[in-house]
C-alpha cells in the first residue's frame, strides 16, 4: 500500500475517533458526577445535528451568507442540546438520584427513543436521511493519492481543539474544579459550598454542548444526518467511555480513537469482513474490558468496593 | 357549482338505475389486497390499494360483470410476522377468494407457506425477492412484476455495454441486499465485467471513508450498490468527500426520490434498474392515469401501482371465467397465457413468475428519467468517470 493511501486511511480513523471521544467524554462526565448511565446521549447528538440543520436553512433563506449559517446552526445546536441534556438531566435524573441506577438507564434509555421519534415525525420526511448544507470550502489538498478536503481537515482540527478545550476547562476553572469535587464527594462538595444542583446541571450541559458540536461536525462531515444515527453512536461512545475508563476525562478520549481505530484496520485488511468491523471493535472492547475492569485509565479514587 | 349539481344528478340517476337494474341481484365476491399501509414502506403500499381499488371500482362499473367484487385490504407493515397474521386472517375468510399481495420481499416470503396451507391463489404485486415464486412449488403463488434476478441480469449487461468493465459491490446484508449482489455477481461475468472487491455491510453504517478509499485504491470504473435508499445516498456523498472518481449504479431500491433529495448535487447521473416503466410507456397508461384522477385518490399510485391494478384484474378476469372458487381460480391464474394488461403482455412459467425485462433509469436534473429518453442517451450529457 502507498504512503498516500495510509494517510487517507489514518485521516479518515482520526476524524472517527475525534467524534466518538465527543460522545465518550459526555457519557464519562455524567457518570464522573452522578455515577448514572445517560442512554439519551447519542439521541441529544442527533437533536444538536437537526437543530442546527434548520437553524442554517432559516439563515439560508434569510441572508445568503454560508458563514454567518454555520456559526449560528452550530449555536442552535448547542443551545438545543444543551436545553435537551438539562431538562433530561434536571427532571428525570437527578430526582432519581438515589433510586436503583438501571431506573435511570432505562428511563433515559426511553427518553432517547421520545426525542428520536419526536424527529422522525415533526422533521417533514424525517424518516429520509436528510442532506446536511456543505458549508466550508470545498478545496482539495491532493498530494498524490492522498487527497482530502480542506473541509475536513477543518473539521478534524476544530473536533481537536472543543476536545483540548473540554479538558481546559475541567482540570482548569472553577465549573471545572466543582464537577471534579462533585465527582469525588457529594457531600463534601456540599459542605464546602458547592451547589450540588447547579454543577450537576452544568454538567449535563457540558457534555450536552459537546454532543451538539458532535452531531453539527457529523453533518459537515457526512453531508447528511438522519434521525436514528444516534443509537449506534451513543453505544459506541457508551463502550468507548467504559473501555477507556468510565470518570476520567482521558481514557474516554483514548477509547474513542481506539475504537476508531480497530474499525479501520478490520475493513483495510480484510474487505468481505467489513460487515464484521463493529463486531471486531465490540470484541475488543470486551477483551478490554475483560482485562482492565475499571477502564484503561480508571478513575483515581474508585467508590466501588 | 353547476359542477356539483350535474355530478348530483348523476349519482342520483345512477341510484335510481341501480335499484331498478337487475345488477342487484348479482353476487359479492371479496378479494384480499395486502400490503405495508402505515411504516416506512406505506407510500408503495398505499399506492398498490389504490390501483387494484381502481380496478375493482372500474370492474364494477361495468354492466357486463357477472359478479360484485369487493377489496378488502389488510395492512402487512412490512413485517413478517404481522404479514403472516393478516394473511392467515385473509386466508381463513373462506368469502375471500384471491389475494393481491406483498411490496415487501421480507413478508413475501414469510406468507407463501400460509396460502398454500389455505389454498388461497395470490397474485404478488411488489416483493421482488426470487424466491417467492422459484424458491418453492405452490401453485397458489403468482407473481407480476420481476424479480431481481432481472434486474441483476439488466444490470450487468447494459453497465458493461457501456464500457464499464471493473466494479467495486457495496450491498447489504439483508436478504434483499445479498440477493441483489449474488445475481449482479452472477451475470457479471458472463457479460465480460469484473468484481474488484464486494464489501458487505450492516444497513444501517453511517461511515464508509474506510470502505470507499479501499475502492479508490483499487481504481474500479464504477461502484454498484445492492442496498435501500440510506444506503444509497452515504455512499454516493462520501464518495464526494474522499474523491473516488468511479461512477456509480444502484438496485431499485435507491431510485426514489429520497435518494436525489439526500445526495443532492451528487446524485446526477447515478444509474439504476427498475422494473416498472413509466406510465407514460404503457398502451393504457394515460388512460390508467386519468381513470386513477378520475376516482380522487390523494396519494401517487406509485412504482408498483400499475403491478396492483394489474393483478387485481388479472384475478377478477379469472373469477368471471370460472366462478368464485379458489380450486378454480388457481387453476385458471397458472394457465395465464399472453393476456394482454396494463403492465404489457403476462406469460407465466412453470413456477408462475411473469416474465418481464427490467428498465433502466438514470438520475438527471433532480429526477430519475426512463434512460431512452434521457440526455444520457441522447449523448447530450455523459456518464463519466473514466
Amino acid at each position: 500500500m502507498d504512503i498516500g493511501f495510509l494517510a487517507q486511511h489514518l485521516f479518515n480513523g482520526l476524524m472517527l475517533g475525534v467524534i466518538y471521544a465527543m460522545i465518550a467524554l459526555g457519557f464519562s462526565l455524567f457518570f464522573g458526577v452522578l455515577d448514572v448511565i445517560k442512554f439519551s446521549h447519542g439521541d441529544v447528538v442527533t437533536l444538536g445535528a437537526f437543530a442546527a440543520l434548520g437553524a442554517i436553512a432559516f439563515v439560508g433563506s434569510v441572508v445568503p451568507l454560508p458563514g454567518l449559517a454555520l456559526v449560528l446552526g452550530l449555536l442552535a445546536a448547542i443551545a438545543a442540546s444543551m436545553a435537551a441534556g438539562m431538562v433530561i438531566g434536571g427532571t428525570l435524573v437527578l430526582p432519581l438520584r438515589n433510586a436503583p441506577p438501571v431506573n435511570v438507564l432505562l428511563i433515559t434509555l426511553m427518553a432517547g427513543t421520545i426525542l428520536r421519534e419526536a424527529i422522525r415525525l415533526g422533521v417533514p420526511n424525517g424518516g429520509n436521511p436528510k442532506p446536511f448544507p456543505a458549508l466550508l470550502p470545498d478545496r482539495r489538498i491532493e498530494i498524490g493519492s492522498f487527497s482530502v478536503g480542506i473541509d475536513s481537515v477543518t473539521i478534524l482540527l476544530a473536533g481537536l481543539a472543543v476536545v483540548v478545550a473540554t479538558h481546559h476547562l475541567v482540570t482548569r476553572t472553577r465549573l471545572g474544579l466543582a464537577i471534579r469535587a462533585v465527582a469525588q464527594d457529594p457531600e463534601v462538595a456540599c459542605l464546602s459550598g458547592i451547589d450540588f444542583r447547579r454543577t450537576v446541571l452544568g454538567t449535563f450541559a457540558l457534555g450536552s454542548a459537546l454532543a451538539a458540536v458532535a452531531g453539527c461536525m457529523l453533518g459537515l462531515y457526512y453531508r447528511e444526518i438522519n434521525f436514528s444515527m444516534g443509537l449506534v453512536l451513543g453505544v459506541i461512545g457508551f463502550a468507548a467511555a467504559v473501555v477507556g475508563g468510565l470518570g476520567s476525562l482521558l481514557g474516554p478520549i483514548l477509547g474513542g480513537f481506539l475504537f476508531a481505530g480497530v474499525q479501520t484496520l478490520v475493513t483495510i485488511t480484510v474487505p468481505s469482513a467489513s460487515a464484521y468491523k463493529d463486531v471486531a471493535a465490540f470484541a475488543v472492547v470486551i477483551a478490554l474490558i475483560g482485562l482492565f475492569p475499571t477502564g484503561l485509565i480508571s478513575e483515581r479514587a474508585s467508590e466501588r468496593v | 357549482m353547476r359542477r356539483s349539481l350535474t355530478n348530483a344528478l348523476i349519482a342520483g340517476a345512477a341510484l335510481i338505475v341501480a335499484a331498478l337494474s337487475p345488477a342487484e341481484a348479482k353476487d359479492t365476491v371479496k378479494i384480499a389486497f395486502i400490503g405495508p399501509l402505515t411504516g416506512g414502506n406505506a407510500a408503495a403500499g398505499v399506492g398498490g390499494r389504490n390501483s387494484s381499488m381502481l380496478a375493482v371500482q372500474l370492474r364494477n362499473a361495468d354492466p357486463k360483470a357477472k359478479f360484485a367484487y369487493e377489496l378488502v385490504p389488510f395492512d402487512d407493515e412490512c413485517k413478517p410476522n404481522i404479514g403472516v397474521q393478516v394473511a392467515t386472517k385473509a386466508a381463513a375468510d373462506r368469502a375471500i377468494v384471491a389475494g393481491v399481495t406483498h411490496y415487501c420481499s421480507a413478508v413475501g416470503i414469510a406468507t407463501v407457506d400460509t396460502y398454500a396451507r389455505f389454498k388461497l391463489p395470490v397474485v404478488v404485486w411488489g416483493a421482488i425477492l426470487p424466491d417467492i415464486t422459484y424458491g418453492n412449488d405452490y401453485k397458489q403463488i403468482h407473481r407480476v412484476n420481476g424479480t431481481m434476478i432481472n434486474e441483476g441480469k439488466l444490470a450487468a449487461q447494459f453497465l458493461t455495454a457501456r464500457g464499464f468493465k471493473t466494479f467495486a459491490v457495496v450491498h447489504d446484508t439483508t436478504d434483499y441486499g445479498k440477493g441483489q449482489n449474488k445475481y449482479f455477481s452472477e451475470y457479471l461475468k458472463p457479460a465480460g465485467g469484473e468484481i474488484v472487491a464486494t464489501f458487505p455491510v450492516s444497513p444501517d453504517q453511517q461511515d464508509f471513508t474506510a470502505e470507499l478509499t479501499r475502492i479508490k485504491e483499487l481504481k474500479p470504473d464504477m461502484i454498484f450498490v445492492g442496498g435501500l435508499t440510506p444506503l444509497g445516498v452515504r455512499v454516493r456523498s462520501q464518495m464526494e468527500r474522499l474523491g473516488v472518481d468511479a461512477r456509480m449504479a444502484g438496485v431499485s431500491g435507491i431510485m426514489t426520490a429520497g435518494f436525489l433529495e439526500g445526495a443532492g448535487a451528487a446524485a446526477e447521473g447515478t444509474i439504476s434498474f427498475h422494473n416498472g416503466a413509466p406510465l407514460s410507456k404503457y398502451a393504457d397508461g394515460q388512460a390508467f392515469a386519468d381513470a386513477y384522477a378520475r376516482a380522487g385518490f390523494r396519494e401517487d399510485p406509485d412504482a408498483y401501482g400499475p403491478f396492483a391494478y394489474s393483478a387485481a384484474n388479472l384475478i377478477m378476469d379469472a373469477v368471471e371465467k370460472v366462478g368464485p372458487d379458489r380450486a378454480k381460480i388457481t387453476a385458471e391464474l397458472n394457465a395465464t397465457k399472453g393476456r394482454p394488461s396494463l403492465i404489457g403482455e403476462i406469460n407465466f412459467d412453470d413456477h408462475r413468475q411473469n416474465i418481464v425485462t427490467a428498465n433502466v433509469y438514470v438520475a438527471q436534473g433532480g429526477k430519475w428519467v426512463f434512460w431512452p429518453d434521457s440526455e444520457y442517451a441522447a449523448g447530450k450529457r455523459t456518464i463519466a468517470g473514466r
